[in-house]
């Protein structure tokens, strides 16, 4: 089964700071992964390195079997690969509907799709009622909670129609039924065969939602394999534990 | 171009010297935009106040410029003080330091150029003092008092901010807030004061940097103009607040700017310290011995 | 409205101001309006890259200059040597030709560094530009270069009035461009990169791409309101075209105006550019500039959404915002960027 996603001994520095050591994995279309690991233990970094964010010294990355490196951050997202910000990066100066506009306009209209002005607006709002901000769809972001903001940063990574959508803590700060809604949307995405990577604290949420776990602690790939596995495996239960 | 040995020498002669003045005139900006981030492009005009204000005191009452922006220093530091919170008020907290911080420093350029032109017209001022006309003669090499005082005085003036920054609570903390201001907050230091008393010590130097302008040449407003892009090129070169880089940097750019004018005509030499700049922006933004 | 509407209707109304000028029989009018509408075409082309974009260009002078000193070469190439002389219309496009390609060059070298430095490098780029053009003699280096103006111009009469009305029609150019690019997928472009370039790159947007857009179109603008500045002039100097009152005067009216639309600079330039005329006539030129930097310290403070932000807060009881571009499609990748 060849990869949609092939990480290659993947390195990241930062002056004497080793962020990301030779990092290694292989996802398949259609995976559900759960990233987890310590703060500090490189999760951001490595999503950064991924979609062109951040350049690694060392090491590849290939998508759906293009190469990646030296690609800038918006061809990668052309390509396929969306991901939401951990701290959510709103266009201040415009409203939700034309946040998720942002993306339809310039990667899903990259790929030589011609989308007309009433198209438009229904995907916006079709999206922004996916994760319950319809009402707000002519607000600003100032006038949004942080767990609003969340849900936009998820609902704008969610309009570049990826084929792998990295979901880097969307649901901190969110209630239970709250946390629901966003598993049952990605299961949805995933059902339409988007490939998933969540990276999340909150572990009930990680062990339903993903088939397979991979463990990061201080930049190296510790575990990686069945959930309920990876879970029983003494250094992950050193690692957590230890904190 | 008639090259000599004997003009070489002196040319790299005047650079350092120079250089080493520069360096002080960059100090401020290697603390306001090295470490506190803050873009004052107004800073080369403030000098140009501390060169005025040295000649008034000198024209007037006789006093030794570099005595008078000692005394003028504090106030100076107030200057800076009430500027860094108007700024701080306006911009860094409604997060409108890009386009809008920079425009008001900007507008301040102007304000105090222009200002100066209305009260002192553009006629060149000059200082009168002991050491201005004598010149040493060391062999083949000719050194003008009048640019080795300030020099000196310069270098003192740097290794007293060092050790401030390196060996006092204040400097530490100057340091800290451009890295980390939550855990200065949680050690009960409120940031905006940090940064409220270095942005007043950027400005205290900039009337010592005045006085030794117009002790090295005559000033009228607009000189500052073209110290912008040297300030600025000094302080990336240099590394964006490191005070060695900055005064290596300065050298630097004070030896280059003297070969050129030396053997390729002063009306080069704008070019040189801009030309610098981008250089130094294209090929290594972190500088010489950068953060 | 649609924008052919808006050119049209923009000509039509620079018909009545031609014309009105016209009736007024005196041509200090079409001196003075001249420096208005040359504002008017840089503020606008500076608030494409300054105010849409979120960065600030402090090197406007030189792109002004650039086209100042195109025109310049070309009179001292062809028209001293009693060829012929060029129509202005194509001088005007061979500036904005020049100074656009400068623009993209610039855009080039400097458009991968973070905003401040990105200002700093305009300004010594700027300075650089001036050096290259003192210490060439062609042009008449630091002496100057002198032009001279055909005293008319059949059938519009005095020179000055057909400086006057080709400076009217750049300027309705320059805000019809600058409205077609706001109600663009550009337009959008633009503002995300001014609020987050990250998650604009994230978002499928090719920043760099279209920094370079607003760079050229920017610079390109600003060397065609430069171009027939030797005819107006008489006599150019290098220390003051590219003098820093251009770039304080092409920040400051956007700024005043407001930025984030093409009404803010054309608000700016017209209300700052007769004051300072008025200025200059009845004080001293010197507090011009005093007034300009006081207003864009005050207003920068105190209304950072300009004049054009003012009035929207007084009429809707609401901040302004980003007004919602309804008519914009999605292309195929080989038109519109």
């Amino acid at each position: 089964m060849s990869a949609l996603l092939a990480i290659d001994n993947l390195s990241k520095r930062f002056g004497g700071f080793v962020a990301l050591d030779k990092i290694s994995l292989s996802i398949p279309a259609g995976e559900r992964l759960g990233l987890i690991g310590p703060n500090g233990s490189g999760k951001s970094t490595l999503v950064n390195c991924i979609c062109g964010t951040l350049h690694n010294e060392q090491g590849s990355v290939e998508f759906d079997g293009r190469k990646l490196d030296g690609l800038d951050a918006h061809r990668r997202t052309h390509l396929g690969l969306a991901r939401s910000f951990q701290l959510p990066r709103p266009f201040v100066s415009m409203n939700l509907a034309d946040n998720i506009r942002i993306p339809l306009l310039y990667t899903v209209g990259a790929r030589g799709i011609h989308l007309s002005q009433h198209l438009i607006e229904e995907r916006c709002a079709t999206l922004l009622r996916e994760v319950g901000l319809e009402a707000k769809a002519r607000h600003m972001p100032r006038d949004l909670t942080q767990v609003e903001m969340r849900k936009l940063e998820l609902a704008r990574a969610m309009a570049a129609e990826p084929k792998l959508l990295i979901a880097d803590e969307a649901m901190a700060g969110l209630t239970h039924s709250e946390v629901e809604d966003i598993l049952t949307l990605l299961v949805r995405l995933n059902d339409q065969g988007v490939t998933v990577i969540l990276i999340e604290h909150i572990m009930s949420a990680v062990m339903s939602f993903s088939r397979r776990l991979v463990v990061l602690v201080s930049g190296k790939k510790i575990a990686d394999g069945k959930p309920e596995d990876v879970m029983r495996d003494p250094e992950v239960e050193r690692a957590y534990l230890g904190q | 171009m008639i090259f000599s040995f004997d003009l070489l020498v002196n040319a790299i002669v005047s650079g350092i010297l120079i250089g080493g003045f520069y360096a002080a005139v960059t100090s401020g900006v290697s603390l306001s935009f090295g470490i506190l981030d803050i873009v004052n492009i107004a800073h080369p005009a403030f000098i140009i106040l501390g060169s005025y204000v040295a000649y008034i005191a000198n024209a007037t009452f006789g006093i030794d410029p570099i005595i008078a922006a000692i005394i003028a220093t504090p106030l100076f530091y107030v200057l800076g003080a009430v500027i860094y919170q108007v700024y701080y008020v306006a911009f860094e907290k409604r997060g409108q330091e890009s386009l809008r911080g920079l425009a008001f420093f900007f507008g301040l350029l102007f304000i105090t150029e222009v200002t100066l032109v209305l009260y002192f017209g553009v006629d060149y001022r000059y200082v009168d003092a002991r050491y201005i006309g004598p010149t040493l003669h060391l062999g083949m090499i000719d050194v003008p008092l009048r640019i080795l005082v300030p020099f000196l005085v310069s270098l003192l003036l740097i290794a007293v901010l060092q050790l401030i920054l390196t060996r006092t609570f204040i400097g530490r903390a100057i340091m800290a807030v451009a890295q980390d201001q939550l855990a200065l907050r949680l050690m009960a230091v409120d940031p905006v004061r940090i940064k409220r008393i270095a942005f007043g010590i950027s400005i205290a130097t900039a009337s010592l940097a005045g006085a030794f302008l117009i002790i090295i040449q005559p000033v009228e407003p607009s000189v500052g103009r073209e110290y912008i892009g040297r300030v600025f090129a000094i302080c990336v070169l240099g590394g964006m607040g490191s005070l060695p880089g900055t005064v290596i940097a300065a050298m630097l750019l004070g030896i280059v700017e003297s070969l050129t004018a030396t053997f390729y005509g002063p009306s080069w030499a704008p070019a040189v310290s801009f030309g610098f700049l981008l250089l130094t922006l294209a090929v290594r933004p972190a500088g010489l011995l950068g953060r | 409205m649609r924008t052919p509407l808006f050119f049209l209707m923009w000509l039509g109304i620079a018909a009545v101001v031609f014309g009105l000028a016209l009736s007024s029989g005196n041509d200090y009018v079409f001196f003075a309006g001249y420096v208005v509408l040359q504002y008017v075409v840089l503020s606008t082309a500076w608030n494409i890259l300054g105010g849409y974009c979120g960065y600030v260009n402090f090197g406007s002078a030189a792109f002004f200059a650039l086209g100042a000193y195109s025109t310049v070469a070309i009179y001292k190439f062809i028209t001293e040597n009693e060829f012929y002389r060029l129509p202005m219309p194509v001088l005007i496009l061979i500036g904005g030709a020049v100074s656009g390609l400068v623009g993209f060059g610039m855009g080039y070298l400097t458009l991968r560094l973070r905003g401040a430095f990105f200002a700093i490098a305009t300004l010594a780029l700027a300075v650089v530009l001036q050096t290259l053009i003192v210490n060439w003699d062609f042009v008449g280096g630091s002496r100057g270069a002198y032009i001279v103006r055909p005293e008319e111009i059949a059938p519009i009469g005095p020179y000055i009035r057909y400086l006057f009305l080709c400076m009217l029609l750049l300027a309705v150019a320059a805000i019809t461009i600058a409205r077609l690019i706001e109600h663009s997928r550009l337009g959008y472009g633009f503002a995300t990169i001014r609020d987050d370039e990250l998650a604009a790159e994230a978002a499928g947007v090719p920043t760099l791409k279209l920094k370079l857009i607003a760079t050229t179109i920017s610079g390109a603008l600003m060397g065609m309101a430069g171009a027939p500045f030797p005819y107006y002039i008489g006599y150019l100097q290098p220390a003051s075209t590219f003098g820093l009152d251009y770039a304080v005067n092409s920040i400051a009216m956007p700024l005043i105006g407001g930025t984030t639309s093409w009404i803010g600079p054309l608000v700016g330039a017209i209300l700052l550019g007769s004051l300072q005329q008025i200025a200059t006539v009845t004080i001293s030129s010197a507090v011009n500039l005093l007034i300009v930097g006081l207003l864009l310290v005050g207003f920068v403070i105190v209304a950072p959404n300009g004049i054009v932000g003012l009035v929207q807060t007084y009429l809707r009881r609401k901040p302004p915002e980003f007004v919602g571009r309804r008519h914009v499609e999605t292309q195929s990748p080989e038109t519109v960027p």
